[in-house]
């Protein structure tokens, strides 16, 4: 599904190497955890992943389903079937949630060649994802994000994943900000998309986003690279010993 | 130069624009009303870049005594508002054309040509042909609308009695290169009467319009209009309005291209609890000028009052807001808001604003803001992300900046209509 290989990224504006080198391998349908401490590359890796403007790849390539996607824009990786739910999602005065959805869906039905969603259909289909996410017609109607809580920010990330139905979703840090009752609902919308092909990398820093989304594989990203890779008990070692004990481990070896 | 060369200046340059012309004839109150027009004009000079009022919009062609050419533009696609059932009234080059216009009636409304109501012996219109105009040249000179009045060639005189079911659409046809129109409206809403009127159209090579409107007590007044097409024309607007008790005026302009346009405001709120509204969308790009200069007066108590104009500009094109809200010291609970904000979609375009508050009143709440500033590169990328293409995603977001200003609109099939406009505007500048 997803390859990273190899992968070096620096700032345009500043000479600041942020990747040094990144591995990754994602299959059909698991689910794996990037996790690290503040500054080792974890954002900046989905951030190049979905195509910002502002860094430099410098070395590597990201294969999506067998296609170099480094050369695409934005969009076009986003018609290819990736997907950022961004840490801290952005807020759009003038566009009300509702139209950023269908743009958004149809552009990429589009994009792909298949026929816009009719209104109907649409509406039918919007209404239904946003109930089991307790996202009410309010916030479909309001500009998108705008005075949203940060609970209803990220629920409305996962509206949009449950709309454009990626094969590739990144979640960056869609925990920070949630109390326990929305991370429960955040994590119940993500698994509710687990069909076995989906594939999800999920970025945190804490583990316990992990006890509700269970990982197949759990990563340890320190100084832009992927230092340790295991199982799910990494991330419990983590959330027991924090990280300085096994950064340790990996700068002796 | 000193004060006394500049107006000097001014009153020469009057002289020149003026010479050659004639006062219409009418009824001896309607030639005095012109005469003493003329005889202000004299006095106070047209514009010239020096004055503090025209520094960032350049008079001079305004002033010239021929109108500067402008090419006739064929479109395509109907003009706006064609969609909607209305009273059309057409203009070509400033002069009425009853042969392709509706005929000028219409229940609860009066309407009359200009030139008939001036030269009737008596008329309504005796109390208010250009007595809005003369009482908006203090604190401020507005010369430009009394020429008009001393010249006008032709215009609508309306009345409301009632509420008019049709809005009444004025359609300004532009045909001949050179033309330059000089056209009057004086309009009445009776008390509780509601008239939406429309206009739209070039008009002529260069234009001078003023409109004065009259909203009596519990009166609603809409007014919308889209300046397009021929993109060399140049045009002066005024539109003077009265604000009774718990009445309502409101007012939206779209400007798309155009060379130079200056379109002013004034509006006196007399009457407690009232509402006046003024908004404006302009596209410039290129060699475009737009000018928005509004001046509104709070003189009664628990008003509302809001400015709202959003400028999009590219390939040089150059906007200008100068607004004003004035609070006289009885204007308690006054509620007054203003915004301009220029969206720039190159490094080589200019907004420029001066916004004004001026409040002696001590009970109110008044707000202004003006911004500048370019799309915002962060709601960019996340459509961008959710698979929206560039171009769509930049049009999507300029429709959003321009928003606030088309929510001024109320009725629904007018405001699809303008919005319609703004998308086909975007969607043929597509890179």
């Amino acid at each position: 599904m997803l390859e990273i290989k190899n992968l070096h990224v620096k700032l345009e504006e500043e000479d600041k190497q942020i990747l040094k080198g990144v591995n990754l391998t994602v299959g059909e349908g698991e689910v794996h955890a990037i996790m690290g401490p503040n500054g080792s590359g974890k954002s900046t890796t989905s951030y190049v992943l979905s195509g910002r403007d502002g860094y430099v790849v410098t070395e590597g390539e990201v294969i999506l389903d067998g296609e170099n996607i480094l050369e695409l824009e934005p969009e076009e990786r986003a018609a290819a079937g990736l997907f950022l739910a961004f840490q801290y999602p952005v807020e759009i005065p003038g566009v009300s949630n509702m139209t950023f959805l269908r743009t958004a869906v149809n552009a990429q039905r589009k994009a792909r060649g298949e026929e816009e969603l009719s209104a109907t259909d649409f509406l039918k289909t919007v209404r239904a994802k946003a109930k089991s996410l307790q996202i009410d017609a309010d916030m479909l109607k309001r500009p998108v994000n705008m005075g949203f809580s940060g609970g209803e920010k990220k629920r409305n990330e996962i509206l949009q994943m449950a709309m454009l139905e990626p094969k590739l979703c990144i979640l960056d840090e869609t925990d920070s900000g949630l109390d326990v009752d929305a991370m429960k609902l955040v994590s119940e919308g993500v698994n509710a998309l687990r069909d076995g092909k989906r594939s999800f990398v999920v970025i945190t820093h804490y583990q316990r986003l992990l006890d509700h989304i269970k990982p197949d594989v759990v990563h340890i990203m320190y100084d832009g690279r992927i230092v340790k890779t295991g199982g799910p008990e990494l991330a419990l070692e983590v959330e027991h010993n924090g990280y300085a004990d096994l950064l340790a481990e990996v700068e002796k070896a | 130069m000193t004060r006394a060369e500049l107006k000097q200046k001014k009153l020469d340059a009057t002289a020149a624009r003026v010479e050659g012309m004639t006062l219409p004839a009418g009824a001896p109150w309607a030639e005095a009303l012109r005469q003493d027009a003329l005889n202000r004009l004299l006095s106070m000079g047209l514009p010239q870049g020096r004055d503090e009022y025209w520094r960032w919009t350049r008079p001079d062609s305004l002033n010239a005594a021929e109108a500067p050419k402008a090419a006739v533009f064929v479109a395509s696609e109907a003009p706006v508002f064609s969609g909607l059932d209305r009273i059309k009234i057409v203009f070509v080059d400033g002069v009425f054309d009853a042969e392709v216009s509706d005929a000028l009636e219409g229940e609860n409304l009066e309407i009359m040509r200009l030139s008939d109501a001036l030269s009737s012996d008596i008329h309504w219109v005796k109390d208010a042909y250009g007595v809005q105009e003369k009482k908006a040249q203090d604190p401020v000179e507005r010369p430009f609308a009394t020429l008009n009045t001393a010249f006008a060639t032709d215009g609508m005189v309306i009345r409301a009695t009632g509420k008019v079911a049709k809005p009444v659409s004025l359609v300004y046809l532009h045909k001949k290169e050179t033309s330059d129109a000089i056209l009057h409206h004086v309009i009445r809403v009776d008390e509780g009467a509601d008239l939406t009127v429309l206009e739209n159209g070039p008009a002529a090579a260069r234009f001078n319009k003023v409109m004065e409107v009259d909203v009596a007590d519990k009166a609603a007044f809409h007014h919308v209009r889209a300046q397009g097409r021929d993109h060399e024309r140049r045009a002066v607007t005024h539109v003077f309005a009265t604000v009774g008790q718990e009445a309502l005026f409101k007012s939206f302009t779209m400007t798309a291209n155009g060379v130079l346009t200056r379109n002013e405001v004034f509006i006196d709120i007399v009457g407690d609890d009232s509402v006046a509204h003024v908004a404006g969308a302009a596209m410039g790009d290129g060699d475009f000028l737009h000018d928005d200069t509004v001046f509104i007066t709070h003189d009664a108590e628990r008003c509302e009052s809001r400015q709202v104009f959003k400028k999009v500009l590219r390939n040089g094109a150059k906007a200008v807001f100068q607004g004003k809200i004035l609070v006289k010291p009885e204007a308690q609970k006054t509620d007054g808001y203003q915004i301009s904000q220029g969206l720039l979609l190159d490094d080589n375009s200019q907004f420029l604003a001066k916004p004004e508050l001026e409040i002696y009143a001590d009970d109110v709440a008044c707000s202004h803001g003006s911004t500048v500033g370019a799309i915002d590169d962060e709601a960019l990328f996340y459509l961008r992300s959710r698979g929206v293409p560039a171009s769509d995603a930049t049009d999507l977001l300029t429709l959003a900046f321009l928003a606030e200003a088309i929510e001024e609109i109320e009725d629904a099939a007018i405001a699809e209509d303008i919005l319609h406009r703004l998308e086909g505007w975007l969607k043929r500048r597509r890179k």
